[in-house]
């Protein structure tokens, strides 16, 4: 048994280790799970607390200008600095993790939630008033499925940018992945480290790739549009390259 | 709670601040760190933006300007510091370090370079080249000042994107303000991890501040676009909402 150990890529430390997998699936499927909802509770939060905000920002212009620059005050500030700042609210707990997440989060969907609401044509606003709808049911049933690329454009950067931070929790304990790329700096462990990273971007394609999808299910009406525009030369999306104020890290 | 009281204090130490691991050290180490990045990642994605937005890249350019702002994003910055501070770089001081921050700075650089070259007004490049101008004239005097409002968007964005990149740093054992975090969560010193992340935003904001002014000072078309705005208004006017 010894010899079999000390042949083992574990113990040679190497950094592609198929013992490594095998051996400590459950540590890597918890670590995985508490990354998934972090960041699906933060994106939730977030989407739950940004279109109020762009609701707001959009019927009283006032507040426009006030709540887009807090946001962009607030993705500035790095993220071991923000999950910093946040720990004497909350403690050491899972909280400053999604709190921190939440904020890096609205910035970017207070953006394209405006961006989305204002591109809404205003012959189709007036067409739906003309048709007797009501506030609600025009915000509802118009101007969100309208302003819906958009919205999931912004979706799909906050999410992303999201999976990403969420390693940096680790500082608090609650990092998910980045726990496993935490301790296993520490104890030099190389094979932890990759594979913990690996996982991590796999599970950002992931969610891209899912949501791009779930965009795709939810607006079928743009794909008729793509489909005629394709023989275009292709521009550069703006939502996705110039409305994200870069990355947070 | 007592935490504020507490930050003030020690942000109003002398100590705290002189000595080796006091916050003047530490400012000027994460300074350093992120002049010096900055410039290495200007002088490697500025001149790619030129070739790809400009010169013979051009075919390729647009897939490539995009993919890198989105890959930059999807890989996690600590796992890549703490992957080159494993590897063979880990030998060799702040190597690894260096090498993740311009990682990070290259994407928001090119990207917005890359745009604002590709974008530039046609017709004024066209009659740019009727003018008789070289390929280089046309790029010094008419792309990249077209292009400036956006290049400087990418070095602002990166600007910032370095300095907090450095502050993770601390995490993976480089030096920085970052330093002053760790030490306070790995000593449970509440009042010293806030007032180290208070420094740590400070700095981020004035990078952001700094670089937004120099922006606005320096742009080449912003007097003409001043005149612009000050002409009487012909422009379609802005919608308002119903």
């Amino acid at each position: 048994m010894s010899a079999v150990m000390a042949e083992s890529c574990l113990t040679r430390n190497e950094w592609i280790c198929g013992e490594y997998l095998r051996t400590r699936s459950e540590e890597l499927t918890d670590a995985t799970v508490e990354h998934v909802t972090i960041t699906l509770v933060a994106i939730a939060l977030a989407l739950l607390v940004a279109f109020p905000l762009a609701l707001l920002a959009r019927r009283w212009r006032l507040a426009a200008g006030p709540i887009l620059s807090l946001t962009t005050v607030l993705y500035t500030v790095p993220s071991l600095a923000m999950y910093a700042l946040l720990l004497p609210v909350f403690g050491i707990s899972v909280s400053v993790v999604v709190c921190g997440l939440v904020l890096y989060s609205l910035t970017i969907l207070v953006r394209n939630i405006m961006t989305g609401l204002d591109s809404v044509p205003d012959e189709a606003r007036e067409a739906a008033r003309g048709m007797g709808y009501g506030c609600a049911r025009l915000l509802f049933g118009v101007e969100l499925p309208l302003a819906l690329p958009s919205l999931m454009a912004g979706v799909r950067i906050a999410t992303v940018s999201a999976v990403s931070l969420t390693t940096v929790g680790a500082i608090v304990d609650h990092g998910g992945l980045g726990n496993l790329i935490y301790t296993g700096m520490d104890s030099y462990f190389k094979a932890q480290v990759l594979t913990a990273s690996v996982l991590c971007v796999l599970l950002a394609i992931a969610a891209d790739v899912l949501l791009l999808g779930a965009q795709r299910l939810l607006t079928p009406w743009t794909r008729a549009g793509r489909r005629a525009g394709r023989r275009r030369t292709a521009g550069i999306p703006r939502d996705s390259v110039m409305d994200a104020p870069g990355t947070v890290v | 709670m007592g935490v504020l009281p507490d930050t003030w204090t020690w942000l109003t130490t002398a100590e705290h601040w002189s000595g080796d691991g006091g916050v003047w050290a530490r400012l000027s180490e994460h300074l350093y760190l992120t002049g010096v990045c900055l410039a290495l990642a200007c002088a490697i994605a500025l001149p790619l933006a030129m070739w790809l937005g400009h010169g013979g890249g051009r075919r390729f350019g647009g897939a490539l300007a995009i993919n890198i702002s989105n890959a930059g994003r999807a890989v996690p910055t600590f796992a890549v510091l703490v992957l080159l501070s494993l590897g063979p770089l880990g030998d060799h001081g702040d190597l690894p370090t260096i090498v993740a921050l311009v990682l990070f700075a290259v994407p928001p650089l090119l990207t917005n370079a890359y745009v604002g070259l590709s974008e530039a007004d046609k017709d004024v490049v066209e009659a740019a080249r009727g003018m008789g101008m070289s390929r280089r004239q046309l790029l010094a005097r008419v792309e990249v000042p077209l292009a400036f409002p956006l290049i400087m968007t990418g070095v602002r964005t990166a600007a910032v994107q370095v300095v907090a990149t450095a502050t993770l740093a601390a995490l993976a054992a480089g030096g920085g303000l970052g330093r002053i975090i760790t030490a306070g969560f790995a000593t449970y010193d509440t009042a010293q991890v806030v007032a180290g992340a208070v420094v740590v935003a400070v700095l981020a904001l004035l990078v952001e501040g700094v670089l937004a002014l120099a922006q606005r000072l320096f742009d080449p078309g912003h007097h003409r676009r001043r005149a612009l705005a000050a002409a009487p208004a012909t422009a379609v006017p802005a919608r308002t909402a119903p």
